[in-house]
């Protein structure tokens, strides 16, 4: 088994996230995260799905994925063929704990305040899924409230661009 | 009056574009734009307003009722099978619904292009537990290939271009449509466009030079060459491009269950069915093949075995449309991306062979064991009751291979496949990947609704037979001459023969005890007649082939005999047991 990151090219269309965690479900893949979107082309999504997948297996996921009715493309990669990172969000209870010391950390762990209540703060970091934890440990002293995290997001480090492939499919 | 509404009616029909007509109408009018002329199904309240559309069509696009959703699934499974279109069937919301599951599930497995057409509530009650609501787009999902529920009566024209576009393209496959009672009922401007593409979506791929290049190379150098012949055959009409294959190259064929008929069994190439339950010859010499060459199949685990021993000194060649098939089950040397008939067509130009006497000779010594140890015995029996082998032997034999054969699920079915001799394309209707129970008899009436003059055959056993005999119906109320024999056992054979083989002879719920099926026909009110005896069979079978009815024959076999060969679940093919 190893970690995979899938992009998957869709139509917009509903009941496809259906489709495609099927794929996953009836071979016993669980997903470890999930991130759907817009992507450059306007009205055509953008799935970044992580999972742990047979070396064996990977291809035929993937070729089962693009065989669905709406799904133009999808693609497999290896954490050395991408960039990526994933978003956290930590709400913290506004208190006299807090002083000088949270600016001096979300400082130096490349983090910033997003908005600050009477109650409570908010703190955003973009990072690898280790940074966002352990800057999640470091922040429990002072209660965190609720962390929230997005799946990961990852571009390809690979030539052809998405848009090449769907002026292929369209022609 | 009525006659000028009628001509009126037929001339409208024709139009593809008309302002302000009812969901319904425009569902009626998009089959008839798609080249519908039969379809199968059942009513109920949430389709009522599409029934009511059809009733002034009744000429044009003939309606067969059936007497459960399923049997009308298997009815058009084989009706697109034979005749090549697409089936289209009919049902009702919930349960209408949720018995159209088997058979779309046997039709994805099995390649069948169908459009399903299922009615549903309102669009306004979706997602509140309405009467009869089921989520069947939701439910189906895993066995369409695709499906959608159509809320607008303006959207439906353009779905059910885009459903007969999907069912039939590529590798072919059920699509389901889902259709609020709203739907049916508003009117909308109707305009009937074809679907000629969608973007995402490629269904036929283009050839590739350098995977043929490959493929002929590997052909051309080939000195033990086998060709596996699987459906794609079929579904891409390439028969006549493999007869010019084989006979250019003089590669031996053997064919997947559901490859039967693709390939002409008293071929001197021909070297016997694949699989399970296949013939011993091509079992065994695909585990001596230098070069296997995969036309439309997908190594089902029937045909490979234990995949860890499978061909493992061969170079493979796997030609298929769906490329998610390649490196599924078998890793292959050259996948090859393309329709079969393409495919053979491009490699007819540059392949070229000569006989190999001592490599045929191997088919023909494997031939010879198989027929003494099994053939024989079976096909030629001599003890006392009737085998279900001489039975197929001496039907094959009056028909001359030409009949229709739609089989059911079992020992009889296996027996089917060995000893039928198939001469022309398309003739045998079997449930190959889902191994359905009750498929047979629905089937036949859906082949014989395809082909009005074919002679068209059901074989059951006793237990599958009880799982759709409701049909009997409909053979009865449209006048088919569907002839149905039924193989009684008096057991679920082919789960007896694993509890023989496998589980030490303990027999757990195999042993049936059976009406009387000749009533049973009769009160149907079909010919019926049961033969036990090995003197009355040829006469019996002639009777029933000579009959223009429809006729039912009940010939009770032998309890307790095992169809053999058999490659045991998890053995090599090569492993393949003679007795
Ligand atoms: C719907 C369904 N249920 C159960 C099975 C499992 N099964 C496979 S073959 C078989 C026995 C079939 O018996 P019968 O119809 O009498 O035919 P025979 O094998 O005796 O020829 C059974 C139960 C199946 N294939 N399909």
């Amino acid at each position: 088994m190893k970690e995979y990151t899938i992009t998957i090219f869709s139509e917009n269309d509903i009941g496809l996230l259906n489709e495609v965690t099927i794929v996953f479900s009836r071979r016993k893949i669980n997903i470890e995260s999930l991130t759907v979107s817009e992507s450059e082309v306007k009205g055509v999504s953008r799935y970044t799905i992580v999972a742990f997948v047979a070396d064996n297996r990977i291809e035929n996921v993937v070729r089962q994925l693009e065989k669905i009715i709406g799904v133009f493309k999808a693609l497999y990669f290896e954490a050395d063929q991408i960039v990526h990172q994933e978003v956290a969000l930590f709400k913290i209870a506004n208190s006299t704990k807090l002083n000088g010391n949270l600016e001096n950390l979300v400082r130096t762990r490349n983090a910033k305040i997003l908005s600050v209540n009477p109650d409570f703060l908010v703190i955003e970091k973009v990072g690898y899924k280790a940074d966002n934890q352990e800057l999640f440990n470091e922040l429990e002293q002072y209660g965190v409230l609720q962390f929230a995290r997005s799946g990961r997001v990852a571009v390809s480090c690979q030539k052809r661009e998405f848009t090449s492939y769907l002026k292929e499919l369209t022609n | 009056m009525e006659t000028a509404t009628k001509t009126e009616n037929i001339e409208r029909m024709k139009y593809t574009t008309e302002k302000n007509i009812s969901g319904a109408e425009i569902m009626v009018r998009s089959l008839i734009q798609e080249g519908v002329d039969n379809m199968f199904g059942y009513i109920g309240g949430a389709i009522m307003p599409v029934y009511d559309a059809l009733y002034d069509y009744q000429d044009e696009l003939k309606h067969f009722m059936s007497r459960h959703e399923q049997g009308a699934m298997h009815s058009a499974q084989a009706y697109a099978r034979i005749s090549k279109k697409v089936g289209v069937c009919f049902t009702t919301s919930g349960p209408g619904a949720t018995n159209v599951i088997t058979g779309l599930a046997d039709a994805y497995l099995d390649s069948t292009p169908l459009v399903v057409i299922t009615g549903q509530v309102g669009s306004g009650l979706l997602g509140t537990d309405a009467f009869q609501e089921t989520n069947i787009v939701g439910v189906s999902m895993p066995v369409t290939k695709w499906n959608y529920q159509i809320t607008r009566a303006d959207e439906i024209a353009e779905i059910m271009a885009k459903a007969f576009y999907i069912a039939r393209s590529g590798r072919p496959g059920p699509v389901l449509i889902d259709i609020t009672k709203n739907a049916q009922i508003l009117k909308a401007d109707y305009h009937y466009k074809k679907c000629e593409g969608i973007r995402s979506y490629q269904p036929m791929p283009k050839l590739n030079k350098t995977e043929i290049e490959a493929a002929a190379a590997l052909i051309n150098s080939a000195k033990k060459p086998l060709l596996l012949a699987g459906q794609g055959i079929l579904l891409s009409g390439a028969e006549d491009e493999l007869l010019e294959f084989v006979e250019k190259t003089q590669v031996p064929v053997a064919c997947t269950l559901l490859g039967l008929s693709a390939f002409p069994t008293n071929h001197p190439l021909y070297v016997g069915m694949l699989g399970m339950h296949g013939n011993y010859a091509p079992n065994m010499n695909t585990n001596e093949c230098d070069v296997l060459i995969a036309v439309g199949m997908r190594f089902d685990d029937r045909v490979t075995g234990d995949t860890s021993k499978y061909a493992r000194q061969a170079k493979i060649i796997h030609i298929d449309i769906d490329r998610s098939e390649h490196n599924k089950n078998i890793v292959v040397d050259v996948p090859v991306l393309a329709d079969a008939k393409d495919a053979l067509k491009a490699l007819n130009k540059v392949v070229s062979g000569e006989y190999r006497t001592a490599w045929m000779k191997s088919f023909k010594d494997y031939y010879q064991i198989e027929f003494d140890k099994v053939i024989k015995k079976q096909a030629y029996a001599k003890s006392d009751q009737i085998n279900m082998a001489e039975v197929i032997r001496i039907l094959s034999e009056q028909t001359k291979g030409e009949a229709v054969l739609c089989t059911d699920v079992g020992q009889h079915q296996m027996t089917s496949a060995r000893y039928y001799g198939f001469k022309r394309p398309n003739t045998q209707i079997t449930s190959g990947g889902l191994g359905t129970m009750g498929f047979g008899l629905p089937a036949a009436i859906g082949a014989q609704v395809g082909d009005r003059n074919a002679t068209v055959v059901s074989v059951s056993g006793d237990g599958g037979f009880q799982m759709t005999l409701q049909e009997l119906a409909v053979i009865k109320q449209y006048h088919l001459p569907v002839k149905a024999i039924l193989l009684n056992n008096s057991f679920l054979g082919m789960v007896r023969q694993w509890q023989d083989l496998f589980f030490d002879q303990r027999f757990s719920n195999t042993q049936l005890e059976n009406p009387d099926f000749v009533k049973i026909v009769e009160g149907y009110g079909i010919q019926a007649k049961r033969v036990s005896s090995r003197d009355d069979l040829e006469t019996a079978i002639q009777e029933m082939l000579d009959s223009p009815e429809a006729y039912f024959l009940e010939v009770v076999v032998e309890t307790e005999s095992n169809v053999l060969p058999m490659i045991a679940p998890g053995a090599a093919v090569s492993d393949m047991r003679l007795e």
